[in-house]
């Protein structure tokens, strides 16, 4: 019954995540130790790999613009007060749309290969989406169930479609390759300082997903019934807010988001649609929206992040060879560990510390509450 | 007041200590900037009830959280028994034999009475001997305090007045000598609040000490012997309770007079408006809830609906206002027909003039995560005056919450202020700002002044009359048989789902309470 008291905003965004980003460095840091490097060496080189070079940074973003999306496929139908975590399928799904309609449209120009695959990859992570969504609202199917069980259908049907169906001549289980007229421009096409790096124009799309969902979350009469429906569901209905409608359509939207990340990586940069191309970015999408509280600027601050570390993880690899690219994996999930499922660790530390010095609510409203 | 004076200087003797069961002394507690006790002196008799009034916020929850060990006082000393002591946590408390029976019950549905009480105390490794242990004392204990209940019976199949027994029985049968009540009688019938109330002497008159914390005045006026007031964080007197009144109790805890009675001149009924006929109501797991119930509400008057809570009043308010689908029966308002099409359907009830002030404003009325202007637009959130279109306009939203703040007197005078910070009385006053200040032609109130204080129960009951003077339809549910007597114009009695009679608000109290117990006065004379 101890009284939850309220922390100050700063330090629940910022210090919070940031003690738990220290933490999974420095417990790394010791596994680094432990097989005879210094960490200290192996973190700078993790983080000068990220960001120490044009093309590090272009790397890093690169991957932030997956984040960006997978994460804020998660946020959204968070807000509704449900989990998805069907992201990876949802992304995995969209490829198919989207290669389709770029290897339709590769013979024109990119401009339409882009919009082209971009609508079509929108549609198929919705559809994909929709279908658990729909379970959920109308047969109260448990959605965390269900989207993890759509991960597996996605897989086994685009390992299908992969290898029987929209196979390249020759080729094992993957798509022929976008035409050269058809490419997405890469941001090293305008800023020379970004190297050889996969960023391309879909970063842009990232900035605009995140500003699209802050306005349609704090800004639309849709985003008012998410979030009241996901903060209160009886007083949802009460308000006569469908929980059905907004079940289905958060979920649609979700998954249009984590399709976004069909363009970018297959469209953008491998340019031809391959076996098992999501490589997990969904499944980390739920550790950057946990981190980024759902809000869209903690999730791009997340999506740096994770953006970051999976870049500077592949340079710590390279630079140091002693150390194993398993390890790299380990750091990556200590950091999902602590600042995802462990994110409140410090919390009982950090209220005592503030405790004191912050101002309460006005009337502990726990304790009025009991009085009634 | 002297002589616990003196004790402080004695070595704590049998004498004293057998005076006062509980001694509080200068007892404080503050969270952040919000003293919620300050300096609170309370001493309690042994072998008497001691009552405890306040208004919300008032700090009787705290203090007595103080007293079973949730909370640890920041200064002050508590005396148990003539011994200082420093209450570590509740089962602390329990060893000094302080107990407490919780305003929301503690009990699992599916165990059974017996099972329910020693669970937390089942000693030994096999349940059978204490089993057989635990059903000797619950039979002395029924015999002693006259708690009968039977032991065998599975809690889901009590009544709420034997469920209330039985968290009594297990603070006695862990050794209580002091008992604290929080809140007893919000969920009995007035038979069963007289039948706690005969019980609760009889503990004291075998010995125990018995702390009752309430808001109604009338409970502490019939059974308590001593009465404390307390105000904002402060204790304000404490009075024998034959020396006090009513009146002069309700002065002390808001700090000025109070109208206890409601002015009203006789209602001018007009038109019916809300014309309900042959209603049936099922619950999810398809429980009938509300049996075919039949009435009707005409403009410019107040229809109050009494009875104790759970007889199908919530289910009837969530059928009226859209909420859930009837089974049987058809909801008119103005002549329209209410129709129940899907989970958003309480969206059409309001387009048709219905406003609905829910029995529980938290779990329904409002989001507490929300800033208020927020909850001041929920229900009415697509309307164009909240922003153009698929958009919502903090701006414009705000500008019209700040003018409900003001008309409503609402505080802190903050639109931006998280909901949960408001106090009970404040959240309730947004609640009814929503619902009240727009176009409407039915307003469906349920409990309006539950877990509100004085001060703003006076504001809220002059709000709903004055609405009835414009000439709107209001249907008034409340657990509170005093709230319905002074509010109605006609009264309708529920039990069991069904409207079993209709009373004018000037029927006796043993009409009321026969009739709330499914027994028809006039035959059951």
């Amino acid at each position: 019954m101890s009284a939850r008291q309220p922390l100050p905003n700063w330090v629940t965004i910022v210090l919070m995540p940031a003690l738990n980003v220290l933490l999974a460095f420095i417990i790394g840091g010791l596994a680094v130790a432990i097989i005879g490097e210094n960490p200290l060496t192996a973190m700078w080189a993790l983080f000068y790999g990220a960001f120490g070079t044009g093309m590090g940074w272009g790397f890093t973003l690169h991957y932030a613009t997956n984040f960006i999306f997978t994460g804020l496929a998660v946020a959204i139908v968070f807000k509704a007060g449900m989990f998805n975590i069907g992201g990876e399928g949802q992304a995995y799904v969209a490829g198919l749309g989207a290669i389709m309609v770029a290897l339709w449209l590769d013979q024109t120009h990119w401009v339409f290969v882009l919009f082209g695959s971009t609508i079509a990859a929108m549609m198929m992570g919705s559809l994909w989406a929709i279908i658990p969504a729909w379970l959920q609202a109308k047969r109260g199917s448990h959605i965390v169930i269900t989207t993890i069980m759509f991960n597996f259908i996605a897989s086994a049907f685009m390992s299908y479609m992969l290898a029987q169906v929209i196979t390249a001549p020759g080729a094992n289980a993957e798509t022929r390759t976008i035409a050269e007229q058809g490419r997405l421009p890469l941001l090293s096409d305008w800023f020379d300082a970004f190297q050889y790096s996969p960023l391309n124009i879909t970063f842009f799309f990232g900035i605009a997903a995140l500003i699209f969902t802050y306005v349609l979350i704090w800004r639309t009469k849709l985003g008012y019934k998410i979030r009241t429906l996901g903060a209160n569901p009886e007083a949802a209905r009460y308000a006569g807010i469908s929980a059905v409608y907004v079940i289905i359509i958060s979920m649609a939207i979700a998954g249009a988001m984590a399709g976004l990340m069909a363009v970018n990586e297959a469209v953008g940069v491998q340019k031809r649609l391959v076996v098992g191309y999501v490589h997990g970015f969904g499944f980390v999408g739920i550790a950057v929206a946990f981190m980024g509280r759902s809000h869209p600027v903690g999730i791009a601050l997340a999506a740096l992040l994770f953006g970051a570390l999976y870049q500077g993880g592949q340079e710590l690899a390279f630079e140091l060879p002693a150390v194993p690219s398993d390890l790299v994996v380990v750091i990556q999930a200590l950091v999902i560990l602590f600042t995802g499922a462990m994110g409140e660790m410090f919390r009982p530390l950090l209220e005592r510390i503030f405790a004191r010095r912050v101002n309460p609510a006005p009337e502990a409203p726990t304790t009025a509450e009991t009085e009634a | 007041m002297v002589e616990h004076q003196t004790t402080n200087a004695q070595q704590p003797s049998q004498a004293a200590g057998s005076e006062f069961a509980i001694d509080l002394k200068r007892v404080s507690k503050a969270f952040g900037p919000v003293q919620a006790n300050k300096d609170i002196d309370l001493a309690v008799k042994r072998n008497s009830i001691h009552g405890i009034v306040g208004e919300n916020g008032a700090g009787k929850s705290t203090l007595m959280s103080i007293l079973y060990g949730f909370y640890t006082a920041d200064s002050g000393e508590i005396w148990v028994n003539g011994q200082l002591v420093k209450i570590k946590d509740s089962s602390h408390a329990l060893e000094l034999g302080i107990g407490m029976v919780h305003q929301h019950f503690m009990l699992v549905e599916n165990f059974t009475v017996l099972e329910n009480i020693i669970l937390g105390a089942e000693g030994e490794y096999l349940l059978a001997s204490s089993m057989a242990k635990a059903r000797e004392e619950l039979t002395r204990l029924a015999t002693d305090y006259g708690l009968n209940v039977d032991p065998d019976a599975l809690i889901e199949d009590l009544s709420v007045g034997q469920e209330q027994r039985v968290e009594i029985l297990k603070a006695l049968y862990r050794g209580a000598d002091v008992l604290i009540l929080d809140e007893p009688t919000g969920v009995l019938t007035p038979t069963e609040a007289d039948q706690l109330f005969r019980i609760l002497e009889q503990l004291r008159d075998e010995g125990k000490t018995i702390i009752l914390i309430t808001h109604k005045l009338r409970e502490i006026m019939a059974v308590t012997d001593t009465v404390s007031v307390m105000r904002q964080g402060e204790m304000v007197g404490t009075l024998a309770t034959k020396d006090t009144s009513p009146e002069q109790l309700a002065e002390l805890m808001v700090g000025r007079r109070v109208l206890l009675r409601v002015d009203k001149t006789p209602a001018e009924p007009k038109d019916v408006v809300l014309d309900v006929k042959g209603l049936s109501v099922t619950d999810d797991i398809g429980v009938p809830r509300v049996k075919d119930v039949s009435f009707n509400v005409r403009a410019g008057e107040i229809v109050g609906i009494a009875g104790v809570a759970g007889n199908g009043q919530s289910d009837l308010l969530r059928a009226i206002s859209g909420m859930e689908a009837p089974l049987l029966g058809e909801i008119r308002v103005n002549g329209e027909l209410v129709r129940f099409h899907g989970d958003d359907s309480a969206s059409d009830a309001r387009k048709m003039g219905v406003a609905h002030v829910p029995e529980d404003r938290l779990k329904m009325g409002l989001v507490t995560a929300f800033e208020e202007w927020e909850n001041s637009i929920l229900g009415y959130h697509e309307s164009e005056k909240y922003g153009t279109g698929m958009f919502l306009s903090p701006k414009m939203a705000i500008a019209e919450a700040e003018k409900r703040i003001e008309m409503f007197d609402i505080r802190p005078r903050n639109p931006r202020l998280k909901t949960a910070n408001f106090s009970g009385g404040n959240q309730q006053k947004i609640v009814l700002a929503r619902e009240m200040d727009r176009d409407l032609d039915v307003l469906i109130v349920g409990q309006p002044t539950r877990g509100v204080d004085i001060g703003a129960i006076e504001f809220i009951h002059k709000h709903i009359i004055e609405l009835r003077d414009k000439g709107i339809a209001v249907l008034l549910v409340s657990v509170e048989l005093d709230e319905i007597r002074a509010l109605s114009d006609r009264v309708l009695v529920m039990f069991d789902g069904e409207i079993v009679t209709e009373l004018s608000p000037d029927a006796s109290e043993r009409e009321f309470g026969l009739s709330m117990a499914g027994v028809d006065p006039k035959e059951g004379a």
